[in-house]
């Protein structure tokens, strides 16, 4: 019922029991009538309802809920977040770029144990899944190509346009993005879990520097295994072209093989591995710098690990399209 | 060789380095001032306590002494040396003389708990396979661990895991020995060895001893000094029993283990409506 001078009073005679979200309600009518100006009283309150009411704490301590920012102050934030977080990656691609450096010069210092577990971690476990993988795209290629091809009566140019895009392209390509997917989130994954359950610490305050124990055995497996992936990669998807080639195509085998030697030559192989080698640093780096970025809890560490995958494929791409113009465009 | 259990810490050397100096530490997460200016010495072969409830700053302060933490203002003097602007090459040398065990182990999942103990002889130590080997036993030992050789971190419950990184801490004999929280989450057994062990350490071995915690019950006992932190600064400093002896609340309360459930403002949902508990108590 109303009362006189903004006064609202709630009979409550009819009520006989009350629990705390009863409580709670009451309590936020109050709090939104004296908000606007108006004061809200009781009537009829019976024993059992007083006593729940006495029961129930008011906070006096209010604290705002932190307002979401506007577009333009979210903008500005994540802008400089991201230049904050190009500048801590500069910073950690050096070190640990400089590190692998001084530790190939230097191979005593080297933790050869670790660069052999992450040798296999990387490269030998990949082998099958990288084999199949780019058996099946050189198959594809070739399939594609040969309904070209065939109406010209070129099919025997089948060889060659596999041996090229594999060599060149899809090679290096897919296998680097099969990396990324396995050994980049996992880099991102287990530095993540390290920082999270204090390890990095515990290294830091144990005088054993990140950087040569964990970092570089990563980077410079990561290094060394890409490109001879690379190269089996090759070999499965040209493989996956002849296979089209004989069986499809009817071509002789030798003479696909040696047409596809034919159409090969050093600086398609050189430039497929020199790609593969920076891909690889990218991945390698990535995964470390989102694995160091993790602040907080172990939900972070998934959310980090996707980061990380996708920014490494993002890399990766942009790399090798920049990688064309330089090898094709600008060094003709 | 013979100690007393507890002696204090008057009774040292007096003109003695102190083993650590802080001076106006101040450490900031963003805008928000967690430490605000703290100051300790803690003199060698001293056990000393830093003691704090959640959220007062004491974690902090032990991270910024490590150089954990970046550091706003302040120094930081460990060993004689000063944390703050020292070369990466000393600083991994100086740290060799420290041993730190994290609150939950920070042992390193992909080595067992024997290799996650040789880790720091392996790194700085020149030793022959067999040493290692046998130092590492000995350290388990100590600790309680020696079955636990072969089993990975994930294989260990939590007490075992904070024993293990103990082992690991004293592997390279150190100096100073900093704890943050070893008694949380052990049973009070297992927290007494922890303590007798502690004792042991530094009888034997003159080591100083940092002990930060919220639970003073456990490490009371052996404890020659306490730092009371609270909102950042400094409370409280000086051997255990006179710093009780002062009367300042909020060591009262820590020992009294009296409740602050809420603040003095708050009040009930009868009083916010102006209602006392004998006004209407009859109208039921």
């Amino acid at each position: 019922m109303p009362g006189k001078d903004g006064q609202i009073i709630l009979d409550l005679s009819g009520v006989l029991a009350i629990d705390n979200a009863g409580t709670a309600t009451l309590v936020g009518l109050w709090r939104e009538a004296r908000d606007r100006g108006a004061v809200l009283q009781l009537a009829g309150v019976s024993g059992a309802v007083l006593q729940k009411l006495n029961e129930f704490r008011v906070s006096s301590e209010v604290v705002a809920a932190p307002k979401p920012a506007g577009v333009w102050e979210s903008l500005g934030g994540r802008s400089w977040h991201g230049l904050q977080g190009v500048g801590e990656f500069v910073v950690l691609a050096a070190d640990v770029t400089v590190g692998a450096v001084l530790s190939v010069l230097r191979p005593r210092s080297l933790r050869w144990a670790a660069l052999a577990q992450q040798m296999s971690l990387m490269g030998s476990q990949a082998l099958g899944i990288v084999g199949l993988i780019t058996f099946l795209i050189g198959l594809t290629l070739a399939f594609q190509s040969a309904y070209q091809l065939r109406q010209f009566g070129a099919a025997i140019y089948v060889a060659t346009l596999t041996a090229i895009s594999m060599v060149r392209e899809m090679g290096p390509l897919i296998t680097a993005i099969l990396v990324a997917g396995r050994s980049g989130s996992s880099i991102t994954s287990e530095v993540a879990t390290m920082k999270v359950g204090e390890e990095i610490d515990a290294l830091h305050v144990m005088g054993i520097p990140f950087v040569d124990y964990v970092a570089v055995p990563k980077l410079l497996a990561m290094v060394l295994a890409v490109p001879l992936l690379t190269i089996l990669a090759d070999g499965f998807g040209i493989m996956g072209g002849w296979v089209v080639g004989t069986v499809y195509l009817d071509i002789a085998p030798l003479p696909y093989l040696q047409k596809t030697i034919d159409s090969l030559v050093a600086k398609d192989l050189a430039t497929g591995l020199i790609k593969s080698a920076v891909f690889a640093w990218g991945i390698a780096l990535i995964g470390l710098y989102y694995g160091m970025g993790v602040r907080g809890g172990a939900q972070e560490v998934g959310r980090a690990t996707t980061a990380s995958v996708v920014s490494s494929i993002f890399f990766i791409i942009v790399a090798d399209s920049l990688f064309s113009i330089l090898f094709y465009v600008v060094l003709g | 060789m013979n100690h007393s259990a507890s002696p204090a810490p008057s009774a040292r050397p007096a003109g003695a380095e102190p083993v650590l100096k802080v001076r106006g530490l101040v450490v900031r997460y963003g805008d928000r001032t967690v430490l605000d200016g703290i100051d300790m010495t803690v003199a060698r072969g001293e056990i000393r306590v830093i003691l704090g409830g959640s959220g007062s700053g004491k974690s902090t302060a032990l991270k910024g002494i490590l150089g954990l933490t970046e550091i706003a203002r302040g120094e930081v003097e460990l060993l004689g040396q000063p944390m703050v602007g020292l070369a990466e090459a000393q600083r991994l040398q100086l740290m060799q003389r420290v041993g730190v065990l994290f609150q939950n182990g920070a042992l390193f999942g992909s080595l067992t708990v024997g290799e996650n103990v040789a880790l720091p002889l392996r790194e700085h130590r020149k030793l022959p396979q067999g040493a290692v080997r046998e130092l590492v036993r000995s350290k388990l030992a100590m600790v309680g661990l020696a079955h636990a050789e072969f089993l990975y971190p994930a294989e260990l419950s939590g007490g075992m895991r904070k024993r293990a990184g103990l082992a690991r801490a004293l592997a390279l004999d150190p100096e100073v020995l900093f704890c943050d929280e070893p008694s949380a989450g052990l049973d009070p057994l297992t927290s007494l060895n922890l303590d007798n062990l502690i004792l042991q350490l530094r009888d034997r071995l003159q080591m100083t001893v940092v002990v930060v915690t919220h639970e003073l019950a456990s490490i009371e006992g052996i404890a020659d000094s306490l730092l009371m932190v609270g909102g950042g600064k400094v409370i409280a400093e000086g051997p255990v029993a006179e710093v009780r002896q002062r009367g300042i609340a909020e060591v009262d309360e820590f020992f009294a283990r009296k409740a602050r459930v809420s603040t003095s403002t708050d009040c009930s949902a009868a009083e916010l409506f102006g209602l006392v508990a004998s006004a209407s108590s009859g109208g039921a």
